[in-house]
Protein backbone atom coordinates (compact mmCIF):
# COMPACT_ATOMS: atom_id res chain seq x y z
CA UNK A 1 0.00 0.00 0.00
CA UNK A 2 2.69 2.28 1.15
CA UNK A 3 4.71 1.39 -2.15
CA UNK A 4 2.14 2.19 -4.20
CA UNK A 5 1.15 5.33 -3.44
CA UNK A 6 4.78 6.03 -3.95
CA UNK A 7 4.44 5.14 -7.24
CA UNK A 8 1.90 7.46 -8.46
CA UNK A 9 3.64 10.45 -6.70
CA UNK A 10 5.29 11.20 -9.87
CA UNK A 11 2.29 11.75 -11.49
CA UNK A 12 0.66 13.62 -8.83
CA UNK A 13 3.34 16.22 -8.55
CA UNK A 14 3.41 16.33 -12.77
CA UNK A 15 -0.70 16.53 -12.72
CA UNK A 16 0.08 19.84 -9.66
CA UNK A 17 2.49 21.38 -12.00
CA UNK A 18 0.17 21.27 -15.08
CA UNK A 19 -2.91 22.28 -13.17
CA UNK A 20 -0.52 25.68 -12.26
CA UNK A 21 0.76 25.99 -15.14
CA UNK A 22 -2.67 26.38 -16.97
CA UNK A 23 -3.91 28.65 -14.66
CA UNK A 24 -0.62 30.77 -15.20
CA UNK A 25 -1.28 30.80 -18.56
CA UNK A 26 -4.18 32.24 -18.66
CA UNK A 27 -2.95 35.41 -17.08
CA UNK A 28 -1.66 38.14 -19.01
CA UNK A 29 1.40 39.28 -17.17
CA UNK A 30 1.25 42.66 -18.15
CA UNK A 31 -2.11 43.39 -16.41
CA UNK A 32 -1.16 44.06 -13.42
CA UNK A 33 -3.27 45.12 -10.29
CA UNK A 34 -3.56 48.49 -9.19
CA UNK A 35 -2.70 49.68 -5.90
CA UNK A 36 -5.19 52.32 -5.95
CA UNK A 37 -8.49 50.11 -5.80
CA UNK A 38 -10.58 51.51 -3.32
CA UNK A 39 -8.26 54.49 -2.48
CA UNK A 40 -9.86 57.84 -2.73
CA UNK A 41 -8.58 59.48 -6.23
CA UNK A 42 -5.11 61.31 -5.83
CA UNK A 43 -4.98 65.19 -5.73
CA UNK A 44 -4.79 66.40 -9.30
CA UNK A 45 -5.67 69.55 -11.14
CA UNK A 46 -5.51 69.90 -14.79
CA UNK A 47 -6.03 72.58 -16.92
CA UNK A 48 -7.83 71.82 -20.36
CA UNK A 49 -6.12 71.50 -23.99
CA UNK A 50 -4.46 73.98 -24.91
CA UNK A 51 -6.50 76.20 -26.88
CA UNK A 52 -9.33 73.23 -26.25
CA UNK A 53 -12.62 72.87 -25.09
CA UNK A 54 -13.99 72.71 -21.35
CA UNK A 55 -12.29 73.21 -18.04
CA UNK A 56 -10.32 72.57 -15.78
CA UNK A 57 -10.51 68.62 -14.27
CA UNK A 58 -9.65 68.05 -11.18
CA UNK A 59 -10.59 65.83 -8.50
CA UNK A 60 -12.62 67.55 -6.90
CA UNK A 61 -15.11 66.68 -9.47
CA UNK A 62 -15.10 63.44 -9.50
CA UNK A 63 -16.45 63.51 -5.40
CA UNK A 64 -20.55 63.78 -5.12
CA UNK A 65 -21.26 63.67 -8.55
CA UNK A 66 -22.46 60.40 -9.52
CA UNK A 67 -20.11 57.89 -10.82
CA UNK A 68 -17.66 58.99 -13.27
CA UNK A 69 -15.12 57.26 -15.73
CA UNK A 70 -11.83 58.63 -16.28
CA UNK A 71 -10.21 57.59 -19.27
CA UNK A 72 -6.50 58.07 -19.70
CA UNK A 73 -5.60 58.52 -23.29
CA UNK A 74 -2.95 60.39 -26.38
CA UNK A 75 -3.82 60.93 -29.64
CA UNK A 76 -0.41 59.22 -30.10
CA UNK A 77 -1.89 55.80 -28.89
CA UNK A 78 -3.43 53.58 -31.07
CA UNK A 79 -5.36 51.56 -29.40
CA UNK A 80 -6.93 54.55 -27.54
CA UNK A 81 -8.22 54.84 -31.23
CA UNK A 82 -9.26 51.75 -31.10
CA UNK A 83 -11.50 52.13 -27.89
CA UNK A 84 -12.95 55.37 -28.94
CA UNK A 85 -16.20 54.18 -30.04
CA UNK A 86 -16.71 52.49 -26.77
CA UNK A 87 -16.15 55.33 -25.35
CA UNK A 88 -18.27 57.36 -27.15
CA UNK A 89 -20.76 54.87 -26.84
CA UNK A 90 -20.10 54.16 -22.95
CA UNK A 91 -20.75 58.25 -22.98
CA UNK A 92 -23.87 58.19 -24.75
CA UNK A 93 -25.56 56.34 -22.41
CA UNK A 94 -25.26 58.74 -19.84
CA UNK A 95 -24.97 56.41 -16.88
CA UNK A 96 -21.50 57.74 -15.57
CA UNK A 97 -20.27 61.10 -16.08
CA UNK A 98 -17.11 60.86 -18.50
CA UNK A 99 -13.68 62.71 -17.98
CA UNK A 100 -10.57 62.42 -20.55
CA UNK A 101 -6.34 62.17 -18.93
CA UNK A 102 -5.05 63.23 -22.36
CA UNK A 103 -1.61 61.86 -21.34
CA UNK A 104 1.99 63.61 -22.72
CA UNK A 105 0.49 64.88 -25.93
CA UNK A 106 0.89 67.72 -28.35
CA UNK A 107 -2.39 70.15 -28.05
CA UNK A 108 -2.69 70.48 -31.76
CA UNK A 109 -2.46 66.74 -32.03
CA UNK A 110 -5.06 66.04 -29.16
CA UNK A 111 -7.54 68.44 -30.75
CA UNK A 112 -7.56 67.50 -34.20
CA UNK A 113 -8.03 63.68 -32.77
CA UNK A 114 -11.24 64.83 -30.76
CA UNK A 115 -12.09 66.59 -34.41
CA UNK A 116 -11.77 63.51 -36.26
CA UNK A 117 -13.61 61.42 -33.92
CA UNK A 118 -15.47 63.30 -31.52
CA UNK A 119 -15.25 64.33 -28.12
CA UNK A 120 -17.27 62.01 -25.47
CA UNK A 121 -15.58 63.70 -22.19
CA UNK A 122 -17.36 66.21 -20.08
CA UNK A 123 -13.66 67.57 -19.38
CA UNK A 124 -10.30 66.40 -20.22
CA UNK A 125 -7.29 67.40 -18.52
CA UNK A 126 -3.98 67.78 -19.81
CA UNK A 127 -1.45 66.11 -18.27
CA UNK A 128 1.42 67.35 -20.62
CA UNK A 129 4.72 66.18 -18.14
CA UNK A 130 2.92 62.52 -17.30
CA UNK A 131 3.25 63.56 -13.80
CA UNK A 132 -0.52 63.26 -12.54
CA UNK A 133 -0.64 59.92 -14.86
CA UNK A 134 2.16 58.97 -11.62
CA UNK A 135 -0.32 59.68 -9.48
CA UNK A 136 -3.26 57.89 -10.46
CA UNK A 137 -0.54 54.81 -11.25
CA UNK A 138 -0.59 55.09 -15.00
CA UNK A 139 1.73 52.64 -16.57
CA UNK A 140 0.45 51.89 -20.21
CA UNK A 141 -2.45 54.06 -21.84
CA UNK A 142 -5.19 53.24 -22.49
CA UNK A 143 -6.16 52.84 -18.66
CA UNK A 144 -9.89 53.31 -17.65
CA UNK A 145 -10.35 53.89 -14.01
CA UNK A 146 -14.32 53.39 -12.60
CA UNK A 147 -14.82 56.12 -9.43
CA UNK A 148 -18.06 56.24 -7.21
CA UNK A 149 -19.76 59.07 -5.95
CA UNK A 150 -17.68 59.07 -2.89
CA UNK A 151 -14.49 60.06 -5.02
CA UNK A 152 -13.01 56.36 -4.66
CA UNK A 153 -11.14 54.18 -6.66
CA UNK A 154 -13.31 51.25 -7.47
CA UNK A 155 -12.15 49.45 -10.93
CA UNK A 156 -9.34 49.86 -13.23
CA UNK A 157 -9.18 48.45 -16.61
CA UNK A 158 -5.70 48.36 -18.61
CA UNK A 159 -6.27 48.33 -22.62
CA UNK A 160 -8.37 49.00 -24.76
CA UNK A 161 -12.25 48.58 -24.14
CA UNK A 162 -14.21 46.28 -26.54
CA UNK A 163 -17.73 46.39 -27.30
CA UNK A 164 -17.79 42.80 -24.99
CA UNK A 165 -15.11 44.37 -21.87
CA UNK A 166 -17.99 47.12 -21.58
CA UNK A 167 -21.01 45.20 -21.61
CA UNK A 168 -19.68 42.25 -19.64
CA UNK A 169 -17.67 44.30 -17.18
CA UNK A 170 -17.71 48.28 -17.05
CA UNK A 171 -21.41 48.45 -16.92
CA UNK A 172 -22.45 45.94 -14.56
CA UNK A 173 -19.72 47.80 -12.43
CA UNK A 174 -21.03 51.25 -13.25
CA UNK A 175 -24.68 50.01 -12.83
CA UNK A 176 -23.71 48.37 -9.30
CA UNK A 177 -21.95 51.56 -7.88
CA UNK A 178 -25.04 53.64 -9.03
CA UNK A 179 -27.33 51.90 -6.60
CA UNK B 1 32.86 49.34 -59.09
CA UNK B 2 34.56 47.37 -56.69
CA UNK B 3 36.48 50.28 -55.47
CA UNK B 4 33.30 52.18 -54.23
CA UNK B 5 32.01 49.11 -52.76
CA UNK B 6 35.23 49.07 -51.02
CA UNK B 7 35.23 52.47 -49.77
CA UNK B 8 31.57 52.54 -48.55
CA UNK B 9 32.16 49.74 -46.61
CA UNK B 10 35.47 51.15 -45.24
CA UNK B 11 33.62 54.31 -44.60
CA UNK B 12 30.80 52.51 -42.77
CA UNK B 13 33.34 50.75 -40.24
CA UNK B 14 35.04 54.20 -39.81
CA UNK B 15 31.59 55.70 -38.74
CA UNK B 16 30.17 52.28 -37.56
CA UNK B 17 30.97 52.92 -33.58
CA UNK B 18 30.54 56.81 -34.02
CA UNK B 19 27.64 58.28 -32.26
CA UNK B 20 26.33 59.27 -35.77
CA UNK B 21 25.14 55.87 -36.25
CA UNK B 22 25.09 54.37 -33.22
CA UNK B 23 21.84 55.45 -32.37
CA UNK B 24 20.49 52.69 -29.91
CA UNK B 25 20.29 53.25 -25.85
CA UNK B 26 23.07 52.63 -24.21
CA UNK B 27 23.28 49.28 -22.27
CA UNK B 28 24.81 50.12 -19.14
CA UNK B 29 21.91 52.61 -17.96
CA UNK B 30 19.47 54.95 -19.48
CA UNK B 31 20.18 57.72 -17.40
CA UNK B 32 20.24 60.78 -19.67
CA UNK B 33 22.98 63.71 -18.49
CA UNK B 34 19.81 66.19 -18.46
CA UNK B 35 18.49 64.22 -15.64
CA UNK B 36 21.27 63.88 -13.34
CA UNK B 37 21.19 66.02 -10.32
CA UNK B 38 23.93 68.69 -9.34
CA UNK B 39 24.69 66.91 -6.05
CA UNK B 40 26.97 63.91 -6.13
CA UNK B 41 25.56 62.58 -3.09
CA UNK B 42 21.95 63.27 -4.01
CA UNK B 43 22.51 61.85 -7.44
CA UNK B 44 24.37 58.24 -5.76
CA UNK B 45 21.48 57.75 -3.93
CA UNK B 46 18.87 58.83 -6.99
CA UNK B 47 20.50 55.92 -8.22
CA UNK B 48 20.50 53.77 -5.65
CA UNK B 49 16.91 53.81 -5.40
CA UNK B 50 16.50 53.58 -9.15
CA UNK B 51 18.00 50.27 -9.28
CA UNK B 52 15.22 49.03 -6.73
CA UNK B 53 12.32 50.36 -8.86
CA UNK B 54 10.89 48.42 -11.34
CA UNK B 55 10.06 49.96 -14.91
CA UNK B 56 6.51 48.67 -15.23
CA UNK B 57 6.27 48.92 -18.97
CA UNK B 58 9.89 46.83 -19.44
CA UNK B 59 8.57 44.76 -16.26
CA UNK B 60 12.23 42.93 -15.88
CA UNK B 61 14.45 46.18 -16.15
CA UNK B 62 15.06 48.82 -13.44
CA UNK B 63 14.38 52.10 -14.18
CA UNK B 64 17.69 53.28 -14.35
CA UNK B 65 18.03 50.64 -16.84
CA UNK B 66 14.64 51.42 -18.89
CA UNK B 67 14.68 53.00 -21.50
CA UNK B 68 10.83 54.16 -21.39
CA UNK B 69 9.15 57.14 -20.88
CA UNK B 70 7.29 56.25 -17.55
CA UNK B 71 11.00 55.04 -16.39
CA UNK B 72 12.48 58.35 -17.16
CA UNK B 73 9.42 59.92 -15.28
CA UNK B 74 9.74 57.82 -12.75
CA UNK B 75 13.78 59.18 -12.24
CA UNK B 76 12.88 62.23 -12.32
CA UNK B 77 10.09 61.85 -9.81
CA UNK B 78 12.86 60.25 -7.69
CA UNK B 79 15.01 63.36 -8.10
CA UNK B 80 12.48 65.47 -7.52
CA UNK B 81 11.34 64.07 -4.18
CA UNK B 82 15.24 63.77 -2.96
CA UNK B 83 15.80 67.02 -3.87
CA UNK B 84 12.87 68.47 -1.54
CA UNK B 85 14.54 66.57 1.09
CA UNK B 86 12.92 63.09 1.36
CA UNK B 87 14.78 59.68 3.24
CA UNK B 88 14.87 56.95 0.22
CA UNK B 89 12.22 55.00 2.34
CA UNK B 90 9.68 57.65 1.64
CA UNK B 91 10.28 58.11 -1.83
CA UNK B 92 10.25 54.42 -2.14
CA UNK B 93 7.00 54.54 -0.04
CA UNK B 94 5.63 57.97 -2.55
CA UNK B 95 6.00 55.20 -6.15
CA UNK B 96 4.96 52.13 -4.29
CA UNK B 97 1.63 53.79 -2.76
CA UNK B 98 0.41 54.56 -6.72
CA UNK B 99 2.02 51.66 -8.11
CA UNK B 100 1.51 48.74 -5.11
CA UNK B 101 4.56 46.37 -4.38
CA UNK B 102 4.91 45.13 -7.52
CA UNK B 103 6.98 47.99 -8.46
CA UNK B 104 9.41 46.95 -6.55
CA UNK B 105 12.08 44.61 -8.14
CA UNK B 106 12.75 42.54 -4.83
CA UNK B 107 9.20 41.81 -3.02
CA UNK B 108 8.77 42.63 0.65
CA UNK B 109 8.51 40.16 3.27
CA UNK B 110 5.00 40.24 4.35
CA UNK B 111 2.05 38.33 4.76
CA UNK B 112 0.79 38.11 1.15
CA UNK B 113 4.92 37.02 0.09
CA UNK B 114 5.05 34.49 2.89
CA UNK B 115 5.14 31.28 0.44
CA UNK B 116 7.32 33.28 -2.28
CA UNK B 117 9.94 33.78 0.47
CA UNK B 118 9.63 30.37 2.09
CA UNK B 119 8.35 28.33 -0.36
CA UNK B 120 12.15 27.19 -1.16
CA UNK B 121 12.42 26.45 2.38
CA UNK B 122 9.27 24.55 2.56
CA UNK B 123 10.42 22.29 -1.14
CA UNK B 124 13.60 21.27 0.51
CA UNK B 125 11.95 20.34 3.69
CA UNK B 126 9.68 17.95 1.16
CA UNK B 127 12.80 16.80 -0.15
CA UNK B 128 14.59 15.94 3.27
CA UNK B 129 11.54 14.04 4.29
CA UNK B 130 10.94 12.36 0.46
CA UNK B 131 14.76 11.25 1.42
CA UNK B 132 14.03 9.67 5.15
CA UNK B 133 11.41 8.08 3.68
CA UNK B 134 13.07 6.61 0.67
CA UNK B 135 15.96 5.22 3.21
CA UNK B 136 14.66 4.10 6.37
CA UNK B 137 12.46 0.90 5.42
CA UNK B 138 15.85 -0.02 4.13
CA UNK B 139 17.75 0.42 7.12
CA UNK B 140 14.79 -1.31 9.07
CA UNK B 141 14.68 -4.28 7.61
CA UNK B 142 18.72 -4.68 7.50
CA UNK B 143 17.73 -4.33 11.37
CA UNK B 144 15.73 -6.76 11.54
CA UNK B 145 17.58 -8.85 10.02
CA UNK B 146 20.14 -8.58 11.88
CA UNK B 147 18.12 -8.82 15.38
CA UNK B 148 16.15 -11.85 14.26
CA UNK B 149 19.95 -13.32 13.02
CA UNK B 150 21.29 -13.58 16.88
CA UNK B 151 18.41 -14.48 18.48
CA UNK B 152 17.87 -17.59 15.92
CA UNK B 153 19.92 -20.58 16.11
CA UNK B 154 22.51 -19.94 13.77
CA UNK B 155 24.04 -16.76 16.37
CA UNK B 156 25.50 -13.91 15.61
CA UNK B 157 26.79 -12.56 11.85
CA UNK B 158 27.85 -10.02 10.14
CA UNK B 159 23.94 -8.41 10.29
CA UNK B 160 23.93 -8.70 14.02
CA UNK B 161 26.62 -5.54 14.20
CA UNK B 162 24.35 -2.82 12.17
CA UNK B 163 22.08 -2.49 15.29
CA UNK B 164 22.73 -1.75 19.05
CA UNK B 165 23.18 -5.15 21.36
CA UNK B 166 20.25 -6.07 22.92
CA UNK B 167 19.76 -8.64 25.91
CA UNK B 168 18.26 -12.09 24.77
CA UNK B 169 15.10 -12.63 26.53
CA UNK B 170 16.09 -15.07 29.37
CA UNK B 171 15.52 -19.02 28.97
CA UNK B 172 12.38 -20.32 30.06
CA UNK B 173 11.96 -23.77 32.16
CA UNK B 174 11.28 -25.95 29.28
CA UNK B 175 14.33 -24.66 27.25
CA UNK B 176 16.91 -24.90 30.90
CA UNK B 177 15.75 -28.44 31.37
CA UNK B 178 16.42 -29.28 27.13
CA UNK B 179 19.98 -27.95 27.67
CA UNK B 180 20.59 -29.47 30.70
CA UNK B 181 19.56 -33.26 29.28
CA UNK B 182 21.82 -32.11 26.27
CA UNK B 183 24.59 -31.39 29.07
CA UNK B 184 24.08 -34.44 30.22
CA UNK B 185 24.46 -36.93 26.97
CA UNK B 186 27.93 -34.33 26.44
CA UNK B 187 29.00 -36.13 29.57
CA UNK B 188 28.79 -39.75 28.70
Amino acid sequence: MKNRLLYIMPLSVFLVLAAYFAIGLTKDPSILPSALIDKPVPEFSLPPIEGGPGKDFSSADLKGNGVSVVNVFASWCVPCRIEHPQITRLAGLKVATLYGLNFKDEPKAALKWLKQLGNPYAAIGADTKGRAAIDWGVYGIPETFIIDNGGVIRYKYVGPITARRLDRDILPIIKKLSR
Amino acid sequence: MKKYALAAILLLAFLGPSPVLFLGPSPAWAVNPDEIMADPVLEGRAREISKVLRCLVCQNQSIDDSDAGLAKDLRLLVRERLSKGDADAEVIEFVVSRYGDFVLLKPPFKATTLLLWLGPLLILGFGLVAIFAFFRPRAMTKAKIGASARTGAEGSDAGAEETAPRTPPPLSEDEKRRIEALMKDGET
